[in-house]
Formats: structure tokens, sequence, C-alpha cells
């Protein structure tokens, strides 16, 4: 019988007041029992929306129909057909906009907790999975993929099943991108991406950090040491300011600096090396995910007061409203329909305050969005001692500047078409790196069709 | 993991490494950096090229034992690895064809960045004089290297210990006045005296370029923690760097973002117990 409840089996947390004093994970996950009753409210309806919401196409109520029989390792082998990364995607895909927001149990009451489902099962692998995971025969065909965030690891471990010789290169000293660097501790443990890159490398694809593409070998230069193709998943990584006064004060920071330092380099840690500004009251510019997780970062870090200060109202915050909930629990104070117009210093070059004004909301932008007018002599300060920048980053043009014959449209994405063919031949992109600063989801599906691009075009040639 | 093959103190506080890096050496050129991490907790942290080489497949780096990384890395020897090595980061050095006669000013430590910049220029057929200026006599390093790459040497000493007393920039001044016609002065060395020797030579329009020092995080332009304002405008020195026109520069907000960790820093350099893990000492207060 399937379970009728209009609610999804609801995920135990850490409780606000607690979890807002630590990085350690804030959803808790199912139990077995937990999952296997939510499971039980897949229809298994015949049209499947579900699968066709899923970027990757993960089949969703295969892998649902093991989850109910108690099958964790069948429901496992079911996602981990097309889904190379499933601990993460479970935990920051945002379901609702995908997988969950076609679901038909969400038309009257909650859709099927399939982010929590898909979580579940892949936690359960990593306990209990036994590491069947071998590296398939070679065809003898050489790949290079640029970057180790989400569309590179998803290209190289697509390519890797169908036998190719995958090599990552990563400039930074730790696999994952986005999600060593970017993503915190609290929504996606560390250890968890270890070891999704760790069942990639049991794949046989081999990651090479450090390595600049653009400095240490160009794109051409690869194609010399025998790669056929070359799959750039480089992101968008470059970190924009608002070129208002007062931006290079100290305690100034773009989120990427912070998030770097916190989540990368462990400044949050006891017996780490690399520094981090202790903030008592912090202002955050912007509404992205990004943003929450700066300022939820900052709360951990013992800020006493941290502000979102976006520049429209509630409604058009770009971030996951699962993200909002979380950083308001939290205590984030929020500054909606508010803009910086200048950082103010003390006479050490210190951040003291925000000076903002007031915003309203005109017609409808380009972008759909209601745009935000400034309310002429609102102006008023916040006394705060740094200042995090979260209004988004472009792709970085090293790569396309060392290499000939890629283009890239003006705001610097490189150009390339629905299959992820880039205007040089050989050459495959996907992720931010095309479209600017998107979903870790989006851009593994980037890399799942390029592999196939990438595939048909060696076996072409 | 990167092999140390050579080491060598310079003197008490400064100390040179080969570094086995094939794929680096390859590609290095003067005027760019490295950004090393020694382990697991270490920091990442930017030093400039002092030299390369292309068939041995090494880097060498030298550093001033100034805080807890430095420290860590000079803990290590010959046939120890470093757990990362990236680059080579940052724009070459850009001399200019215009350019005959140049002054390479070092100070201190930076002495070990001007040398192999003043040797790869006096090696392109450059006239190549060089002023090198250090506290006091026990740490001047590289003089025999140096004055093998220079028509002329100039050595100061703060103290007048050794060589000439004084400031590199009274040197300088001295020789603009005497006539020697610069078309370029490389200043490399701590941020002050980057500053007066562009504040020196600006009354007389040669072109300065200096080697520019901030903090770094990733140094491949994802962070903008090396933010530097120049001629108005923000760069980011890892990638638009680290070399700028030295009149454009502003020096005083440089030093101060330099300063930003300075108490962390020092609680890092006064805590004996931070690097010994043998004992289980933990790393930091």
């Amino acid at each position: 019988m399937p379970n009728m409840s209009l609610k999804k089996n609801p995920m135990p947390e850490q409780a606000p007041d607690v979890r807002n004093k630590n990085f350690e994970e804030v959803a808790l996950g199912y139990t077995a029992e937990m999952a296997v009753d939510e499971a039980k409210r897949c229809l298994h309806c015949k049209n499947r929306p579900c699968v066709a919401g899923c970027p990757v196409n993960v089949r969703i109520p295969e892998f649902i129909a093991k989850v109910a029989e108690g099958d964790f390792a069948g429901a496992y082998r079911e996602i981990a057909l097309t889904n190379s990364l499933p601990a993460v995607c479970g935990r920051v895909c945002p379901q609702e906009n995908q997988c969950e927001g076609k679901c038909v149990r969400g038309v009257k009451g909650e859709p099927v907790g399939i982010g929590r489902l898909e979580r579940f099962v892949a936690d359960w692998w990593m306990e209990n999975g036994s590491e069947e995971l071998t590296r398939p025969a070679s065809n003898g065909h050489r790949v290079a993929v640029v970057g180790a965030g989400p569309a590179g690891l998803t290209c190289a471990g697509d390519l890797a099943r169908m036998g190719y010789e995958v090599t990552v290169f990563e400039a930074l000293q730790t696999a994952g991108g986005v999600l060593v660097y970017g993503i915190p501790q609290f929504r996606l443990p560390k250890e968890i991406v270890a070891r999704e890159v760790g069942a990639l490398e049991r794949l046989g694809v081999e990651m090479k950090p450090d390595m600049v593409i653009g400095k240490v070998d160009s794109v051409d230069e690869l194609f010399e040491q025998g790669f056929e193709a070359v799959f750039i998943g480089s992101g968008a990584g470059l970190p924009n300011f608002m070129n208002i006064p007062g931006e290079n004060l100290l305690g100034v920071y773009s989120a990427n600096e912070y998030l770097t330092r916190i989540n990368l380099m462990k400044a949050y840690r006891e017996g780490y090396d690399t520094p981090i500004a202790r903030s008592r009251r912090v202002a955050v510019v912007g509404g992205g995910n990004v943003a929450m997780d700066a300022a939820r970062c900052a709360k951990r870090m013992g800020a006493e007061e941290v502000y979102i200060v976006y520049r429209r109202s509630e409604v058009e915050l770009p971030a996951r409203a699962e993200e909002v909930h979380h950083a308001k629990e939290e205590g984030i104070l929020f500054q909606l329909l508010r803009n910086p117009v200048q950082i103010l210093g003390d006479e050490n070059g210190r951040v003291k305050a925000i000076e903002c004004v007031e915003m309203e909301l005109g017609e409808p932008d380009a972008s759909g969005r209601r745009r935000p007018i400034e309310k002429q002599g609102s102006n008023f300060t916040i006394d705060v001692d740094t200042v995090i920048m979260a209004i988004g980053t472009s792709p970085n043009p090293l790569i396309r500047s060392t290499t000939t014959g890629l283009e890239a449209n003006r705001k610097g994405c490189l150009v390339a078409d629905e299959r992820g063919a880039t205007t040089k031949p050989g050459v495959f992109a996907g992720g931010d790196a095309v479209t600017g600063a998107a979903t870790v989801i989006l851009a593994m599906g980037a890399g799942k069709t390029a592999a196939q691009s990438i595939d048909e075009y060696i076996k072409s040639k | 993991m990167y092999k140390i093959v050579k080491k060598r103190a310079l003197n008490d506080t400064v100390t040179l490494m080969e570094i086995e890096a094939p794929h680096i050496a390859k590609k290095a050129k003067a005027g760019q950096f490295i950004i090393f991490r020694v382990d697991e907790r270490g920091e990442r942290v930017p030093l400039t090229i002092a030299d390369y080489d292309r068939e041995k497949g090494t880097v060498t780096i030298i550093f001033q034992i100034v805080g807890a990384s430095t420290k860590l890395l000079n803990t290590l020897g010959e046939g120890d690895s470093l757990l990362d090595f990236v680059g080579p980061l940052g724009q070459p050095t850009h001399v200019g064809p215009e350019v005959r006669r140049v002054c390479v000013i070092g100070g201190g430590v930076g002495t070990a960045i001007a040398y192999p910049q003043a040797k790869a220029l006096h090696a392109a057929g450059l006239e190549v004089d060089m002023i090198a200026g250090f506290r006091s006599k026990e740490i001047v390093i590289l003089e025999e290297e140096m004055k093998a790459v220079t028509d002329h040497l100039y050595l100061m000493t703060d103290d007048g210990s050794y060589g000439e007393k004084g400031l590199v920039t009274q040197k300088l001044e001295e020789l603009i006045k005497a006539g020697n016609p610069y078309d370029l002065v490389i200043a490399i060395g701590p941020v002050i005296m980057m500053k007066f020797v562009a504040a020196a030579t600006k009354p007389y329009g040669i072109r300065t370029l200096v080697s520019l020092n901030p903090i770094m995080v990733d140094g491949t332009g994802m962070c903008g923690g090396c933010r530097v304002r120049v001629g108005g405008q923000t760069k980011f020195a890892c990638v638009d760097g680290p070399d700028f026109d030295g009149h454009e520069v502003d020096f005083d907000e440089l030093m101060k973002r330099n300063s930003f960790y300075k108490e962390r820093e020092m609680a890092d350099r006064e805590d004996p117990a931070h690097i010994c893990r043998l004992t289980g000492g933990k790393r930091h207060a």
C-alpha cells in the first residue's frame, strides 16, 4: 500500500541555536525506517515527470522502488547509472525546481522527498556498500578535463565508465571546485566530496591537483601531449565587486575569499594555519546561496550580528527558500530593499560601517524581475567591522586568453552549443564556464552531455 | 609531492631551496611566482621564483623566515617534500625593447628576487647597475653572484657595517644626479622601500617597476584577497601583476592591507609549540 500522507517525512536537523555555533551538518538525514516510509509515497506514475526534471535523468521511480523494498544497495546501483555525485546532489540540488518540482504528489500536498532519499541511499552506500566499482577496460583514448568541479567530475566519471583514460587538471590542492571551497561544511561535509572523488579514482580517473591550465600547460599543449579531446569545466570563479568607495578597506572580503579561507583552508578549525577575521558585526551584500553561505559561516565564526543586505525584496531573493529559512532560524538579519553606496573606515583603514540607501521596486527589467530604484536621500549606516561581497562571479579569463580559436561572449562565457562543443574542434565546455554562475546540478548535466559529445567526436574521427 | 633537492642557508633568516617541479621549471619566467603549502594543515603562501633550471626540472625559491609557514618550511631538509607547489603564476616581468640601461634595486630578502632579474637582463645584453640594501653586514646575501651579473654593484647597509652607509634611495638619487641615464628602475623589497624608490624616480620621469607582495590565498584570480589600487583602479596582483608601474601604485593602502592579520601572525610566531606535532603540541594558541 502506498503511503498517502500529504507531507514528506521531515528531516531531522540540529536545533538552530546549537548549529549556528558549529560547522557540523545541519540536516541529519533519514533513518532507514524514515526512508522506506517516504519511498512508499511514490506512486510510480506512468509518465515519470520527475526523471525529466532531473538534469542528469536519475532513474528516480526505479531507485525509489528499491528503497521501498529495503534494497538500498540496489537503489544505489540505479542512481549510479547516471549520477556520479549522488551524496552531493541529494544535499545541494534545488529539488523544488527540478525533480520534486515535477512530482505528481506535489499537485496536492508535498512532493516525494526525492533529494532526501537520494542522499539517504548515497550515505548508506558510503557506510555499507562494497567497493565494487572497478575500472572498466580501457578503450585506449585519452581525454583531459580542466577543472575538478561538478561539471568536470561528472564528465570525467561518465567518460571513465565508457572506457576512456581521463586526467582531471585542478588548479587548487583539492578536487571538488565549489563543492570544496564554496559550499560550507554544514551543508556539504568535505569528507563526502572526498569519498565521491575517491569513487571516481577507482573508476580510473587520474586527478592532478596544483595544475593551473593556461599557466603550466595551455589547452593546445594538452593536445600535443596526446589528449584527443579536452573538456573545460573551469567554472565562474572571478569575484565581482561593486566599485564603490571603501571596497579595499581592511575587513572587506569577496565571498570567494571568505568561503575559501573557511571551507578549503579550514580557517574555522583549530590547528590550521590560514587566518580569518574574527568579526563581531558583519554585512553580507547579495541575496543568493553564496550570500546565505557566507552569512551563516560568519555567524558560526562567532559574529554577534550578521546582516544580509539585498537590493530587492524577499520574493526576489535568488537563494533557495530552504537556505533563507535556515539562515533566518539561525538569527541572520535581513536588510531587504537596501543597497550599499560606500563602506566607511576608521583611521587605521579598518571597516567601521556600511552606508546604504533604501530601494523601491519599479517595473520588471530584462530579467523579468522588478527593477530596484534608489530612494533619494534615504541613506543610513549600519555599524559593521566586516563586509562580504556576494554579488556574483564571472568566468576566469585565463583559459580563453591562452587558447587559440576559443570564442567567448562579451560576459566572458565560453561559447558552446547545446551539445557542449566550443568553437575549437575537440574542445568541449560546460557548467559555469559557459553559463556564468548557475547551479551544481546544471553543471553536472552539462558535464554529462559533453561526455556523450566527446564520445561521439572521438568515435567519429 | 614536491621534493627539496637542495637547501642552503644564505644567512641566519634567509634560506634557499631548490624544488623538483619540472612542469613549472619548463614554463617559468622572471617575475613570476609560485604558491607553496607545506602540509595538510598549512596555509598557501606566495613566493617569487628566484631561479629555475629547465633541464634539471627544478625551481629555486629564497625565503625569509618571518612567520609560522616559513618557519615550518625551514624545518624541512633536502630529500623532504612539500605537499603543494603551484605555478608559474602571475605575469612575467615586461622590460620592453627600448630599454638599454637598467638599475635594479633589492632590499633585504628582496635582493634574492632582484638578483635573477639582474642576471636575466645582463644576459640579454643590457647595461645593469644594482643597488642592494641590507640592515647590516651579517645579513648580506648573494654578493658574489650579484657582482658577476652587474656593471656596477652598490652595496648599502643601514648602519654602515658593510659597503656604503645609507638607504638604497639615497644611492639611487646620487646616481641619477650624477647623470646615469637609466631607462628603467626595477625595485623589489619591503613596500616602504618600493614606495620611496618610486617617489625618487618620479620627478625624473624614469619608468619604475615594482614587484608587489600583497596577501594572497589562491593566486589564480578567484578571491581578490591580493587586490591593490593602481592608477585609481583595483587590480588583482596575482593575475594582473605582481609587477606594476611604481608611479601608479597606492603603497599606503597596500601596507595597511598587508598588516590585516598581524595579530594572528604575531601569535603564531610567539607560540613555540605551534609546529611541534611530535610531542602532540598544538600549532596555534
